[in-house]
């Protein structure tokens, strides 16, 4: 059996939070967390309370919303938000947030927007697992490659028409991946991987 | 922070690093129990001065202010920067040299030659910094101590080539570490790259006390000239 998803739900209005509860609850997938009236201090309690997926009354957030939500990522990486709207919400604050509840939602629509804010969370997460790779791509190795035989990022954008703003993102993947900084570091481990001749260098 | 009246030797039980200093300023070992003042005076070294390094040393957070270079003899500043360059100079990269150079010839030459040249490379760089320090600034830092006005202001040389300095040889521990072939010497490698390991963290050090004392500190003597 698969393990509950904990919910913390943050939500003034009991009527509305217990309403909600009782609708996750008769699932059984959802294990719904003691709730809390307002979002006061809540990215200091999240990594304490570590619930699974957070549901929030976007009311209750300062006016910094998107602000506020990079920070209850930041604590609990992976953790889905979702607001929670029964009245009216100013533009801004609800499109903080990729998935929205409505309390004139059906039932089914309802736990269909959750098991999609938690799915998108997976998705994600197998995103990172492909980025965990720490091989070269074949366009890291080309500019590798011009970087090591002492061209300028300038040089290197002409040379491979791309721009110079590529060029140094793939300039910092390189230095990511093979933690290695210098030019001539860089060079150092072209040469040893055979990726240029000696007399290639600049 | 560090006050005259601790032991030397809990200084350096809270940073090692510090022991490293001492013949820096000809401060022999055997120093027994005896507070930095009691030792600092015994060798006739500048009490406050002494502890503003081992300070920028130990506590990053740490910017002497000017009211701090207004009350402390500095005048072991260049006489210590030296030696440090000294230290480096004679003592640590050479030794890491003839380890590098040891395993170099164990590996293909091709790319053994390809390790010895980065290391001379990076030896030649770090000479000429220092050189052009104490051909130009150190000459001017005592200029300005006596009072003298000087013709350049305080070189922003500095910032410009600290960096790389410590960089390659970051870069070194991770090619030596990670892409030459691990089965040649392990062990050796492994002490290798403790020993650059040591000698960058205690370079970056240095270049602190550069950028938080030697520069802020001249200029400091400059606009009071003016």
């Amino acid at each position: 059996m698969k393990p509950l998803v904990s919910v913390l739900i943050v939500e003034p209005s009991e009527i509305i939070y217990n309403g909600l509860r009782t609708i996750l609850e008769e699932t059984g997938k959802y294990n719904v967390l003691s709730p809390r009236h307002d979002a006061a201090n809540l990215e200091e309690r999240l990594p304490v309370i570590r619930p699974d997926l957070l549901i929030v009354n976007p009311a209750l957030l300062t006016s910094q919303p998107k602000h506020q939500l990079a920070e209850y990522c930041a604590v609990r990486p992976g953790m889905p938000v979702v607001a929670l709207v029964y009245q009216y919400v100013e533009l801004s604050f609800l499109e903080a947030f990729r998935f929205v509840i409505d309390i004139r939602m059906s039932r089914s629509m309802l736990l269909s927007t959750l098991t999609n804010a938690l799915n998108s969370n997976v998705v994600e997460q197998d995103n990172d697992e492909q980025t965990e790779n720490y091989e070269l791509s074949d366009r890291e190795t080309d500019v590798l490659v011009l970087v090591a035989k002492g061209l300028s990022s300038k040089e290197i954008a002409d040379n491979l028409h791309i721009s110079i703003h590529t060029v140094n993102s793939h300039r910092k993947n390189i230095t990511h991946k093979t933690g290695i900084k210098s030019v001539a570091g860089l060079a150092v481990y072209a040469m040893l991987h055979n990726l240029i001749e000696d007399r290639d260098r600049g | 922070m560090f006050s005259q009246k601790m032991k030397l030797a809990d200084l350096i039980e809270a940073n090692h690093y510090i022991i490293l200093l001492l013949s820096r300023f000809d401060i022999p070992l055997g120093f027994g129990d005896k507070s930095v003042r009691e030792v600092c005076v015994a060798n006739n070294v500048p009490v406050d001065f002494m502890l503003m390094i081992c300070n920028v040393y130990t506590f990053d957070s740490y910017i002497p202010d000017e009211k701090e270079f207004e009350r402390t003899d500095m005048s072991m500043l260049v006489p210590y920067l030296l030696a440090s360059h000294k230290y480096y100079t004679f003592e640590r990269l050479p030794h890491i040299e003839s380890h590098l150079h040891h395993i170099a010839d164990k590996i293909e030459p091709r790319y053994g030659d390809i390790l010895k040249r980065f290391y001379a490379d990076y030896r030649s760089e770090i000479s000429a910094h220092f050189r052009c320090e104490e051909e130009m600034d150190f000459p001017n830092l005592i200029s300005l101590q006596k009072g003298d006005r000087i013709n350049m202001s305080v070189s922003s040389h500095f910032e410009e080539s600290h960096g790389s300095l410590v960089d390659k040889l970051n870069d070194l521990t991770q090619i030596v570490y990670k892409y030459l072939p691990g089965n040649v010497l392990p062990e050796e490698t492994m002490e290798l790259v403790f020993d650059i390991l040591q000698l960058s963290s205690d370079i970056q050090k240095h270049v602190l006390i550069e950028e938080r004392i030697l520069v802020p500190y001249m200029r400091w003597l400059e606009r009071g000239l003016k």
